[in-house]
């Protein structure tokens, strides 16, 4: 993985970040929670001086980042595409969907677009089981969903 | 006159927030705005028709309202009092516009206990929870009843833990507050991971209320002056509406110090998951919130004994508090008088997959899967045949038509091989194949996962690579005894509750489906067309007129000339190779004659 050098601005907010919580090791995640918001995604560097701040070892905190699946070390796309895969969308043909953009990005699921635009990753459950296959741009929630509609959504952001 | 309109996850995915917009600023362009009130309130549970749009006080019931109807109903009903009949519901039997809620097919059978303020407030305005009776059961309990009345009353009530497996809520609170401590917790367990439900959301986006009222009876009944909420870092809406409620309560004096006067002090905070499915065990939940990967620990010790920080905690879910207060209100002998005979009250499910009224539901225990799927659901999906319902999620399995007038509860899920888990029903029709579904579920535990125990990380893993086999048309007979005996090992052997239920989902599917399993591996056939290893792309040489355009679009170079010209026809058939074929489906999709099929 390529060393990121974290600028001074980053550096003082994620110690800032870190103070806000006391420096207390058992809030970790919420720090982590924080800076992922900011920055989008967690690199070694961050961790490295998040552990540093709250005085546990880095083990520790990539520890956290690798388990729960909030938590992700790959800068996200421009627009990131997540498709749902919950039971009630799969029923209904999300795989066929996921399949679709996977054609038309050219990318797999965990991997960003080569300009960077789009990345696509898959989440279990939105909650808008009624608007089943459901995919999100950002924040965008696209309802009944199918492969012939994917050019479409995409277009919009081209 | 109040204008509700459904601002859950489903109807804002559908445009929701520009009805409210444009139906404030076209009342106010008819200087309407002091007397219509727009209010953006839960979800209603409709969701198939959504966005919904409920005018009250005569309780009318728009479905599907476009941005542009909006207008409409503005003059139509609102001003000339004449309802808009083209955005009324219709019932598909008799093919009648339906006004009322209260006479749809999907309302008719429900009784909203849990979901009974979702859809009637303005989940961010704490008067009118309050004019629902909102806060009256805190009032009561601070007032007039001794904790030990509390638990006692909560008991004798009969609620069971929403959360899975139904443990007795006032048991565990009495058990709770034996222990008693200077620093106790009450925990509720928001992180609802199960794919397909979606009730803890709903309930906390249309009546945050009702779960910080049941946090403070509860803290006052087991002696805790902490409250913590773990929720879903993925549900954004439900985080806001929750710190709202917390923020009003705060500010009415319903949480915070001496609360009404009582010198009960109680105050809540919110503790943010990050997506782990693990994470609903209470154990793990506990793990999380102290900043620890979420790995679940063997009870003893019980949360009640050593919870957060060491200090005794009671975790319930979302759906079990929001039965509290109604039950401090109304009695427990009331509320016991609904449902079964061990199940008592009355069950959310989040109704979802080919069924034509997907949404949330809420019915008495002991109602039959035959109600909920076809008076309620409305029946399957474009008229296809019921396969089978999927309940409890990954720890659940699947029941199929002979289960259908099984009242359901507790005890009787279980029996049937599934269980009640948080709620989710998802329904199949024929185009599911049980085996991949299976194998779906499969590959979600494996995910989830946590790896502390081997039986869970690595027993689920070997299940998921024979069933990936199976649907790939390499399986064995013996692969499905191997399948039983890994499923029972994993049974008796995984750490926690979520590790000993994934096998549920196989079992069932073996149980209920053996034939599909067989075939899949003696037949090498998936009757669903799902197996995309399984399936033959096959051209109908009488059909096909040669013209050659699957055999350009081939990527495989799998299709090829025959000799034989079809009588009528000019040039000769053409013929995949099924050992060259990569069914990619390309060939189908660019016949303009329907030569081609799959098998």
């Amino acid at each position: 993985m390529a060393v990121i050098k974290l600028s001074e601005a980053k550096v003082n907010f994620i110690k800032d970040v870190c103070k806000s919580y006391g420096n207390k090791p058992g809030e970790v995640i919420n720090v982590l929670h924080k800076v992922q918001g900011e920055y989008g995604y967690l690199p070694a560097e961050i961790q490295e001086l998040v552990a540093k701040e709250l005085g546990i070892p880095v083990s520790r905190v990539y520890g956290i980042v690798s388990f729960y699946s909030f938590f992700t070390m790959t800068p996200k796309g421009e627009y990131p595409i997540s498709v749902c895969l919950g039971t009630a969308c799969y029923v209904r043909g999300a795989e066929k969907v996921l399949d679709e953009l996977k054609r038309q990005l050219g990318i797999n699921v965990g991997e960003v677009t080569p300009d960077g635009k789009f990345s696509l990753t898959c989440l279990r459950c939105v909650g808008a089981c009624g608007l089943a296959p459901v995919i999100e741009v950002g924040d965008k929630v696209y309802g009944r969903m199918t492969p012939d509609r994917v050019k479409d959504v995409l277009a919009e952001y081209k | 006159m109040h204008v509700l309109v459904c601002g859950g996850t489903g109807c804002q995915a559908s445009a929701s927030a520009q009805i409210i917009k444009n139906f404030e600023d076209i009342l106010a362009a008819k200087g309407l705005q002091d007397e219509v009130q727009v209010v953006r309130t839960g979800c209603f549970g409709f969701c198939e028709k959504g966005p919904i749009v409920k005018i009250m006080p005569d309780n009318t019931f728009y479905t599907q309202v476009k941005p542009e109807d909006v207008e409409k109903i503005v003059n139509e009903h609102i001003i000339k009092g004449r309802k808009v009949t083209d955005l009324l519901y219709m019932d598909p039997e008799n093919k009648e516009h339906v006004a009322d809620s209260k006479h749809m097919g999907f309302y008719r059978k429900q009784l909203r206990i849990a979901l009974r303020n979702c859809g009637f407030i303005n989940p961010e305005n704490i008067d009118e929870c309050i004019s629902r009776g909102g806060y009256e059961a805190l009032g009561k309990v601070l007032s007039e009843m001794t904790p030990q009345q509390v638990v006692d009353e909560v008991t004798k009530s009969g609620l069971r833990g929403r959360g899975g497996a139904g443990f007795p809520t006032g048991v565990k609170w009495g058990l709770c507050a034996k222990n008693k401590c200077d620093e106790m917790y009450v925990i509720c367990n928001a992180d609802e991971g199960d794919p397909g439900a979606f009730m803890d959301r709903s309930i906390m986006e249309g009546d945050p209320h009702s779960i910080v009222e049941a946090m403070a009876i509860c803290g006052y009944a087991i002696g805790a002056t902490h409250g913590l909420v773990y929720i879903r870092a993925e549900y954004p809406l439900a985080i806001h509406r929750l710190q709202v409620a917390i923020a009003q309560a705060r500010e009415y004096g319903l949480l915070g110090k001496d609360i009404l006067g009582s010198g009960f002090d109680f105050d809540i905070e919110l503790r943010y998951g990050a997506g782990a499915f693990v994470c609903g065990e209470e154990t793990a939940l506990i793990h999380s919130m102290e900043g620890k990967r979420g790995e679940p620990t063997l009870k003893p010790p019980f949360p009640a004994v050593s919870g957060y920080m060491a200090k005794p905690s009671n975790v319930n879910n979302v759906e079990t508090f929001a039965n509290v207060p109604i039950i401090i209100t109304k009695g427990a002998d009331w509320f016991a008088s609904i449902g079964s005979e061990k199940s008592k009250g009355t069950k959310v499910f989040a109704l979802a997959g080919q069924i034509n009224n997907v949404g949330l539901i809420e019915v008495p225990m002991g109602t039959t899967l035959r109600d909920i799927i076809y008076e309620i659901g409305g029946g399957i999906k474009g008229g296809r045949k019921f396969k089978a319902v999927q309940t409890g999620g990954p720890s659940g399995g699947c029941l199929t038509e002979k289960h259908l007038d099984t009242p359901i509860d507790y005890e009787s899920l279980a029996a049937a091989g599934s269980m009640m888990g948080s709620g989710g029903m998802v329904v199949m029709d024929d185009t599911s194949c049980m085996v991949a579904i299976a194998k779906f579920y499969l590959e979600f535990t494996c995910e989830e996962s946590c790896g502390k125990c081997s039986p869970c990380r690595i027993g689920n893993k070997r299940m998921l690579e024979i069933l990936t086999k199976i649907t790939e048309g390499r399986g064995t007979m013996d692969d499905l005894q191997e399948l039983r005996n890994l499923a029972a090992v994993i049974k008796d052997t995984a750490l926690c509750g979520l590790g000993q239920t994934s096998p549920n989902p196989v079992l069932s599917t073996l149980d209920n489906f053996w034939d599909e399993y067989v075939e899949h591996v003696v037949d090498k056939k998936c009757r669903a067309g799902v197996c995309k290893k399984l399936m033959r792309y096959e051209i109908d040489k009488e059909k096909c007129i040669g013209c050659g355009a699957c055999k350009k679009n081939c990527p495989a170079e799998a299709i090829s000339k025959t000799d034989y010209i079809a009588p009528g026809h000019k040039l000769p058939s053409m013929t995949i190779d099924p050992s060259k074929c990569i069914k990619c489906g390309a060939c189908i999709s660019t016949c303009k004659f329907s030569a081609i099929s799959v098998k």
